[in-house]
C-alpha cells in the first residue's frame, strides 16, 4: 500500500495545485467507474461459482478470494499502483485496496529481511483493519448476546 | 440487472471514500478502517445485508461488505456458541479472506522485486 499511498499523495498534491475544485468530480467519476467495474466482476464470479454449485456464502468467500489472488498478482507486478493512481477510492476500497495493502508492502519491504521485512510490513495497513474490525465484532456480539 | 445495481451501488461506495480523500485529510488507512466499522454496525443492525440482497457483489466487494460479514459472523456464533462466540465470531468470519490475502501477499513477496518508481 505505501506505494500507493506516496504515489496517490503525490498525485493529489499536483491535482490540487493544477486545480482545486473540477478535479474533485472527476475523481469520482474515475472511482465510480473503477471500483463499479471491480464489483461488476464480484458479482461475475459470484454467480458463476453458484451455478458452479457452491453456496451463496461459500460463492462470496471464493470471490473474495480469487479478487484478493488477481490483485496481489496485479500488486506483485507493479501494476495496481498504477490503477490506484488513476482511481483512487475506487481502487482501494473494494476487497481488491485490502489485498494490495497487505502484498504492497511484503514486496517493498522484502530487503528488510523476512520477518521484521515482509512479516510485519504486511500489516501497516491491514492491521488496523483487523484490528478495528474484531473490536467492532465484539461489541456487536456482545449487544446482540444481551439483547436477543 | 443484478450487474447493473452491483456496479452504481459498489460505485457510489467508492464515491463515498474518494469525496472523504478530496474533501477531508483522512488517509486511506482511516477510510479503510472507518468503512470496516461503518459495516460492521450497519450489519449488526441488519441493515447491510438488505444491501447485499439488493446488490449482490456491489455491496459485498466494498470494505464495508467486509465489516457486515464480521458482524454477521459474530452473530451466527453467538447462536450457536453464547459468550464464546463474542470472541470467536469475527476472526472466524475473516478468516478466509485475510488467509488468503497473507498467503498471497507472502508468495508475491518471494516472487516480485520491487518496481521502481
Amino acid at each position: 500500500m505505501d506505494q500507493t499511498v506516496y504515489s496517490k499523495k503525490k498525485y493529489g498534491e499536483m491535482v490540487k495545485e493544477i486545480s482545486p475544485q473540477s478535479h474533485i468530480l472527476a475523481n469520482c467519476l474515475r472511482a465510480f467507474s473503477v471500483g463499479g467495474t471491480i464489483c461488476v466482476l464480484g458479482q461475475l464470479l459470484t454467480v458463476l461459482f453458484v451455478r458452479g454449485g457452491l453456496s451463496i456464502d461459500d460463492a462470496r468467500l471464493l470471490t473474495s478470494v480469487t479478487l484478493i489472488f488477481v490483485t496481489v498478482l496485479l500488486t506483485g507486478l507493479g501494476w495496481y499502483d498504477k490503477i490506484g493512481e488513476h482511481a483512487g477510492a475506487g481502487s482501494f476500497v473494494p476487497i481488491t485496496g485490502f489485498a494490495n495493502s497487505i502484498a504492497a508492502p511484503a514486496v517493498e519491504f522484502k530487503k528488510e529481511g523476512l520477518v521484521l521485512g515482509v512479516g510485519a510490513k504486511m500489516f501497516v495497513i491491514a492491521g488496523p483493519v483487523i484490528v478495528y474490525g474484531t473490536m467492532a465484532s465484539v461489541l456487536v456480539g456482545l449487544v446482540y448476546y444481551f439483547l436477543k | 440487472m443484478e450487474f447493473v445495481k452491483a456496479f452504481v451501488v459498489g460505485g457510489l461506495i467508492c464515491v463515498v471514500g474518494q469525496l472523504l480523500v478530496d474533501l477531508t485529510k483522512l488517509t486511506s488507512a482511516r477510510i479503510l478502517v472507518l468503512f470496516v466499522l461503518i459495516g460492521c454496525l450497519l450489519g449488526g443492525l441488519g441493515v447491510y445485508d438488505k444491501l447485499v440482497e439488493y446488490a449482490g457483489a456491489g455491496a459485498s466487494v466494498p470494505l464495508p461488505g467486509f465489516g457486515s460479514a464480521l458482524a454477521k459472523g459474530v452473530k451466527k456464533a453467538v447462536d450457536e456458541q453464547g459468550l464464546i462466540g463474542v470472541l470467536t465470531g469475527g476472526l472466524t468470519a475473516m478468516a478466509g479472506g485475510v488467509t488468503a490475502a497473507m498467503a498471497f501477499g507472502y508468495l508475491a513477496a518471494l516472487m516480485f522485486n520491487p518496481k521502481a518508481k
